[in-house]
């Protein structure tokens, strides 16, 4: 077999090369040394020690840790009911063969997800604001009821940053459900209207099982990106360092930077993050048990 | 083609998703219409008007108070020429280097045969699941190591090798390259460094494009990794030097909006010149067909 080719042994090492060199300096090494610092007690670079599991026991009864997944948690739930729906919904209305000016609709929609999330903190900081704030004075127009000193960023945080996040990826999640929808046979779908099927049983019984698989991608990307959200509250909360308003902001992710960077204790940032891994594959591997049994 | 009949039944559902559409659309954009009449009010006009002065003009709008002013500053008492710059050349460059890797990378996990090659390929895309900020510190401390730190080439490197992308010029290049197009130009002599680049590079065209608009997106707007890993403000690209205003320049909404706008402008122009191209790459991965 070996001597049929006829390439050298060497030539895949060569196209490989320039991606490996950057890829094990700052991707592999760093990922193998942060497992290395997980397991060490480290305050500054000079002094170090091998603590064995004290960083992830430390973690058990860390309240701040403690708030930090509890606020993580709840985003991750609001993201997946919000903009799973949403994204579904915009790809269903734009799934239509009759459908005049779809791809300036894509465009739009899509549009939000190019803003970078600095300039998104930006926005949304003196959109939210009381009484000057864009939402505030469009609500109290439309529902004199609305009130204009409504303390968005001040007290409702996480209704804050899922109303940013929501306009910031529905978007996004929406061109995969539309390409998914897409692939669904006409056929199919034409059978089940002459069968005499309603549009909701066609999208239950027709549709949603040919988009299945997309969806679930969607929902691990979903998951997994709101476990890790971190760059959105850190900024919009950057005078508390990303706590916000009694630690109602801060993340798991948020705690990891903060301890790393700020108070330089980067073993135990590394045990936050490894831990926060280990969840994000279990999460995977729970949701590929649960849609293989599906499939059986 | 007689599609006239079925259209009139059709209407009214058609009708009242083309108004979804809008009204959806229409709350889409309204931050982007805001941000855009707010750089071109004063200071003074951001608070007394939701869009643009009222006044007696055209239209009822005080045309004469719009002003370029917060453009003016941004450009000319504001170190915004020098950040333009700066994103400009990381996003590009990076960009650029950032495709030629993944694309050789893809290249070489997905047409060659060799040991390890499936171990190898499981470690690259697994580190996808990393959260990116548990990275930071030990990058830091390499390219500490490495003298790195504060320098451009500190940007640039541990931009070069990203996941996703080798992942997408792989899964593009086990799909559409031919073994035996490979095979046949070996036959006539000709070099590896050749087919690569007059055989293989122009059948994944399309990902090229897409993946050039994705990379150089991403780097404009990343925030963490130059507000760590450079400190000199001269070196900052928009992203940090924008979000700075927001702490020396607190009430100062307009001119914060504007250096948004000018920050969002070019990649918004980028990716309404190459969108078709920008989203069958990202989708590419994950829908097959």
């Amino acid at each position: 077999m070996k001597n049929s080719r006829l390439h050298s042994a060497w030539t895949p090492w060569i196209f490989l090369a320039p991606f490996l060199l950057s890829f094990t300096a700052f991707i592999g090494w760093p990922a193998v040394r942060s497992l290395m610092l997980a397991f060490e007690q480290t305050f500054g670079p000079r002094t170090t020690a091998f603590v064995g599991l004290t960083n992830f026991r430390f973690m058990l009864h860390d309240p701040f840790f403690w708030t930090a997944v509890g606020n993580t948690v709840l985003f991750t739930v609001a993201a997946v009911v919000t903009q799973i729906p949403a994204a579904l919904g915009l790809a269903l209305l734009l799934n239509r063969a009759d459908l005049r000016g779809r791809r300036l609709f894509r465009v739009i929609f899509f549009a939000p997800s190019i803003v970078g999330l600095a300039f998104v903190a930006i926005i949304y900081s003196i959109m939210l604001e009381k009484r000057t704030g864009f939402i505030n004075s469009s609500l109290h127009a439309l529902l004199p009821a609305w009130d204009p000193d409504f303390p968005w960023l001040e007290h409702y945080v996480m209704p804050s940053l899922i109303l940013a996040v929501l306009w910031l990826s529905a978007g996004f999640y929406m061109v995969y459900f539309l390409a998914a929808l897409q692939n669904v046979p006409g056929e199919l779908l034409d059978a089940a209207n002459i069968d005499g099927a309603s549009p909701w049983q066609r999208f239950r019984h027709v549709t949603l099982p040919e988009i299945r698989p997309v969806l679930n991608i969607i929902l691990l990307l979903v998951v997994t990106g709101s476990f890790q959200l971190f760059e959105l509250p850190y900024l919009l909360y950057n005078e508390t360092n990303g706590n916000g308003p009694d630690n109602q902001a801060l993340t798991i992710v948020t705690y990891l930077y903060q301890t790393g960077f700020r108070s330089g204790d980067l073993g135990y940032a590394s045990a936050i993050g490894w831990l926060l891994t280990l969840v994000l594959v279990g999460l995977a591997l729970l949701q590929r048990r649960l849609t293989q049994k599906e499939e059986l | 083609m007689s599609p006239a009949p079925a259209r009139r039944l059709l209407r009214p559902t058609t009708l009242l998703i083309y108004l979804l559409l809008g009204f959806f659309a229409l709350l889409t954009l309204l931050p982007f219409v805001w941000m855009i009449c707010a750089a071109v009010k004063t200071k003074e006009d951001f608070f007394t008007s939701q869009f643009l002065p009222r006044g007696p003009g055209f239209l009822g709008i005080a045309w004469d108070h719009l002003t370029l002013h917060q453009f003016v500053r941004l450009f000319r008492d504001l170190p915004v020429p020098r950040a333009l710059l700066n994103s400009i050349f990381f996003a590009s460059v990076g960009s650029v280097l950032a495709t030629l890797f993944c694309a050789m990378g893809g290249y070489g996990l997905s047409k060659f045969q060799f040991t390890g090659r499936q171990a190898l390929t499981t470690a690259i895309l697994g580190t996808v699941v990393l959260p990116g900020a548990l990275l930071l510190v030990p990058r830091f401390e390499t390219l500490y190591h490495l003298g790195l730190v504060d320098r451009y080439l500190g940007i640039f490197l541990p931009a070069l090798a990203p996941a996703f992308g080798l992942y997408l010029f792989r899964q593009a290049m086990l799909n559409s390259v031919p073994a035996d197009i490979l095979e046949s130009a070996r036959i006539d002599g000709c070099g590896e460094i050749r087919i690569f680049f007059q055989i293989v590079l122009p059948i994944v065209r399309p990902m090229i494009s897409a993946y050039l608009i994705i990379s150089f997106i991403a780097l404009w707007n990343d925030y963490i990794t130059p507000q760590i890993m450079l400190q000199s403000p001269e070196r900052q690209p928009l992203s940090v030097v924008i979000f700075s205003l927001k702490g020396l320049y607190a009430d100062d909404y307009s001119l914060m909006l504007a250096g948004t706008l000018v920050s969002i402008a070019p990649v918004m122009l980028l990716f309404f010149l190459l969108q078709r191209e920008f989203i069958s790459g990202l989708t590419s991965g994950a829908v097959k067909g």
